[in-house]
């Protein structure tokens, strides 16, 4: 769920609070937006995509809040991950859309499928 | 075409509410919503648009990624990939249906492409159409519904249909959230795009999807159909909303103690998990996925790694604990029931379209996977987008005609009970989410559930919202409610196993339930078997 809005980089465009599907957000009045709601936040990353100030973080827990610090996000890396990695805004040309890839991620799957499971445990993950 | 002038006329704003005037309103902003209005307004009416969030991230569709049953007008390629779903649907699909899907779908998939939709090439050069970036493709979809004139109203649920003496449709009320009053729109015909219901279970985009235009159709008398396969669960962590089954084809699963279960299997197999889950944790690995299909998921569909990546977890190389997630009717086949080939239901003026329809007319059963409710969505909106502005067109002016309002459970105060939707909503969740009462069905278990849940409408139905801020929740739950004991009359009507519905009493499928399953009704909720249509052509593909 919704758990940080970085006050210094929030720029107060109001796009989270237009954008949320659930309507977690309100307007504060210091300009920065309220998590008002964020029992009703169904944690689909929507406000991360659209904030342009990547001061956004949805923690992944969907089911209950979790306590999140503000340093450790910030050193994280995480902040503006999912709008940089869906290539969108100033990231269009360095991540375009690669989502045709699932094609031949389906076909693989429908392969693996057909044929009896050999388990062959421990293919290390290369990121 | 549309032009500047055809938009929809802001009335009078009375009672704190906001009145327009329109040809076709349409109930829902996701993938069917906006190409039923953008179909509307091309075919010449005045159409506003009000979806419960905000049309462009709403729903099941803006927050993942799709797959679309596009496939290339070759006649063979046509034929094998309407033959491959039939057995999987259990043999209730309707070829006729399944071809103008195939046709509508490759049609504005290339309608897409041409308003701006970066479809990306292969290595060769060749377009590719059969699947689509959910936010992307909804963030153009808001863009083009406005330059077709529509007027949107964002964070705007509808709360109840309105329909004139003759029992016609006549618009639909609703709650302007953000703004904190209401909304009514007076509309020649009104197209219903909410969605399907996913139980408030947080599948991923899915919480905005509680079965509100079913209700409200019911209360102005619409039926229903297929509504026992409505028993999809996805594969997620389990403390995470992304539901993505199929990565699942490269999982071990294992228990507690790290032994694999044997059979458990993202396809064919999920069954099995559903039953280790009852008895304790289980843990997924994609330990089968090589190298190059790892880069694959991750540049395809880069919200799937989000849980992983911020609980520090590889999904390739560790264990994680999974859930299945109900995805209900979302994934399921059931919905309103349609009438012809315009989309319409069984009320005057009211048409349906999405996952808020029937699928069975091209998915029988069993869905599976998005491509095909991703087709459907595009094809039934466009189609109850035009039948919409048709009806609207034939009525002629409805200057002087009153409207009543429809609502019924949660609006009028009966008893003076009040209602809690919170609660209520969770009570719902304890009958529709356990796999022993949904996933795995018997006759003792869903009449007891039934009994509980028709015990839950009695007294729904005599209590009233406490207050404006518990309306909506209100609403919800009941519908909620409303689609348990749909789902579950007709799960006690098919006495047999078929596509997505298994019964532990009837494990096998049975010739004699070779129809279609009708449901509808509030305080009395009734099914009754409609033959199939397509009957030659199933018999046939046997």
């Amino acid at each position: 769920m919704i758990e940080l809005i970085v006050a210094e980089r929030c720029t107060d465009c109001g796009a989270c609070i237009e954008v949320c599907p659930a309507n977690v957000l309100d307007p504060g009045r210091d300009g920065l937006p309220i998590l008002a709601r964020v029992e009703d936040c169904q944690t689909c990353f929507m406000c991360e995509l659209y904030c342009r100030a990547d001061a956004i973080y949805v923690a992944p827990d969907c089911d209950r809040r979790v306590s999140v610090s503000k340093d450790e996000v910030l050193a994280s890396g995480r902040l503006g991950q999912y709008r940089k990695h869906s290539g969108w805004d100033e990231w269009a040309e360095h991540f375009p859309n690669e989502q045709w890839l699932m094609e031949a991620v389906f076909r693989r799957a429908a392969e693996a499928a057909a044929q009896p499971k050999a388990r062959k445990p421990g293919v290390t993950g290369q990121k | 075409m549309t032009n500047s002038s055809g938009r929809a006329e802001k009335l009078s704003s009375s009672a704190g509410s906001i009145v327009f005037d329109a040809d076709v309103l349409v109930l829902g902003g996701g993938p069917a919503g906006t190409w039923a209005a953008i179909s509307a307004a091309e075919h010449g009416a005045r159409v506003v648009l009000a979806d419960k969030g905000f049309c462009g991230t709403s729903g099941a569709t803006a927050a993942a990624g799709t797959g679309v049953w596009y496939v290339d007008p070759v006649p063979e390629r046509r034929e094998a990939a309407m033959a491959s779903r039939e057995k999987l649907g259990g043999y209730l699909q309707d070829r006729r249906w399944m071809a103008r899907v195939l046709d509508q779908t490759y049609a504005q998939s290339n309608q897409l492409a041409e308003w701006g939709y970066p479809y990306p090439a292969d290595e060769d050069g060749k377009p590719q159409r059969n699947s689509l970036q959910g936010p992307e493709y909804m963030r153009l979809m808001r863009k083009r519904t406005k330059q077709a004139g529509v007027t949107i109203l964002d964070h705007s649920p509808a709360l109840e249909l309105l329909v004139d003496g003759n029992g016609v449709v006549a618009g639909a009320a609703g709650l302007r959230r953000q703004k904190g009053d209401r909304w009514a729109v007076n509309a020649k015909a009104v197209v219903i795009a909410t969605g399907g219901c996913a139980f408030l279970s947080k599948t991923l985009g899915s919480n905005v999807l509680t079965g509100d235009g079913y209700l409200l159709a019911a209360e102005a008398g619409a039926e229903f159909t297929s509504m026992e396969f409505s028993n999809a669960y996805a594969i997620s962590p389990a403390f995470g909303s992304v539901t993505k089954t199929l990565f699942y084809s490269w999982a071990s699963f294992t228990d507690e103690q790290g032994s694999v279960i044997p059979g458990a299997s993202s396809k064919g197999g999920r069954s099995v998990i559903a039953r280790a889950l009852r008895k304790g944790p289980v843990y997924a690995q994609l330990d089968q996925a090589q190298a190059e299909t790892q880069r694959h998921m991750r540049a395809s569909q880069p919200n799937f790694f989000l849980p992983f990546d911020r609980t520090g977890i590889d999904p390739f190389t560790e264990r994680f604990p999974i859930t299945l997630r109900l995805e209900g009717t979302v994934r399921g086949t059931g919905g309103l029931r349609i009438v012809d080939d315009s989309c319409a239901t069984t009320v005057p003026g009211l048409y349906a379209a999405g996952d808020a329809a029937t699928r069975e007319l091209i998915c029988g059963g069993f869905t599976g996977s998005g491509s095909h409710n991703a087709a459907w969505a595009m094809s039934s909106g466009y189609w109850a987008g035009q039948g919409a502005a048709e009806f609207a067109r034939q009525l002629g002016t409805t200057i002087g005609r009153q409207a009543f309002r429809r609502g019924t459970v949660g609006l009028r105060s009966g008893s003076g009970q009040p209602m809690h939707g919170g609660a209520l909503a969770r009570s719902v969740q304890d009958e529709v989410f356990p796999y022993e009462l949904n996933y795995f069905r018997e006759a003792g278990r869903l009449g007891d559930s039934l009994r509980r849940l028709d015990g839950l409408w009695s007294e729904a139905s005599n209590a009233a919202a406490s207050d404006e801020q518990e309306l909506l929740r209100a609403r919800e739950a009941a519908a909620m409610l409303a689609t348990a004991r749909w789902m579950y009359r007709s799960a006690l009507a098919r006495q047999e196993s078929r596509g997505m519905h298994r019964r532990d009493d009837y494990p096998e499928p049975d010739d004699r339930y070779l129809h279609l399953v009708t449901t509808g009704g509030l305080d009395d909720v009734w099914t009754s078997a409609r033959p199939l249509v397509s009957a030659q052509y199933s018999e046939a593909a046997e």
